[in-house]
């Protein structure tokens, strides 16, 4: 499994490790679900620092927590962003819904 | 124009097959030395092209995806993917960001991704015949990059 949850101070953390790709995209998803029901969360925190690669089944993977948080009335939170995945964020919108917190992560590249 | 050189791979539509695709995109134009960041955008794109065939073009069945890319002494590479799946009724509406066939866990950004991420996109589809994506993308070669 390419996916890490931590519990403590009612925010959870996934861990995601590896490719998010349509075919990977199921169980991350499955995993950091079953954990927010488990867990009922305040935030979700979703950590990138071990992503190798995304494509847009991933910001299909954000946009659903994203959904499922709120619905809990909860937060969602973008950390550790590879400068791939943050290009790919803002080309979906994303950014606007203020849930990027870049710790430590390159800028985003602007193409021309 | 001649390519220099040329590769074609035909797998079937199974998901567990999208990484294998866009990793042997990516080494056989690495005889370019693409940048991280160029490389990364061919994986991102072809990765977009081959989910959609097996998302899309053969939603209900396993068919064949068809891959092939071309070389050019001008450093462009052209990637096809080709499916013999259920066709594209409207192509206008499906590139159209956000716009979605694929259920609430779909971005609908396939297309756009592609787009942004290669300098050229076409399309082409017959219902109930298959979709052809032709993505073109310029490498700079090393020596001007480094001036």
């Amino acid at each position: 499994m390419n996916i890490k949850t931590e519990f403590s101070d009612k925010t959870l953390t996934a861990i995601i490790e590896g490719d998010i790709d349509h075919h990977t995209a199921k169980g991350i998803r499955e995993t950091i679900d079953l954990a927010v029901e488990e867990k009922n969360p305040s935030a979700l925190t979703l950590d990138f620092g071990n992503v190798q690669f995304m494509d847009s089944s991933g910001i299909g993977l954000i946009m659903g927590r994203y959904r499922l948080m709120k619905l809990l009335n909860g937060n969602l939170e973008l950390v550790n962003l590879p400068e791939h995945i943050n290009r790919l964020i803002s080309l979906s919108g994303l950014f606007s819904l203020d849930i990027i917190k870049n710790k430590g992560c390159e800028q985003i590249e602007t193409r021309e | 124009m001649k390519p220099v050189n040329e590769m074609k791979i035909e797998f079937v539509s199974r998901s567990s097959n999208e990484s294998f695709a866009r990793a042997t995109v990516a080494a056989f134009v690495s005889q370019l030395d693409p940048t991280i960041s160029e490389l990364a955008d061919i994986k991102t794109a072809v990765s977009e092209a081959v989910t959609n065939c097996i998302v899309h073009a053969y939603k209900n069945s396993i068919g064949t995806i068809y891959i092939s890319v071309q070389i050019f002494d001008t450093g462009r590479i052209t990637i096809k993917i080709r499916d013999k799946g259920v066709g594209i009724p409207n192509i206008k509406k499906a590139m159209e960001p956000l716009f979605t066939t694929g259920g609430d866990e779909r971005a609908g950004l396939g297309f756009a991704v592609m787009q942004s991420f290669m300098d050229k996109i076409k399309v082409t589809s017959k219902i109930d015949k298959g979709t052809t994506v032709t993505l073109e993308k310029d490498i700079i070669p090393r020596v001007l990059r480094n001036g």
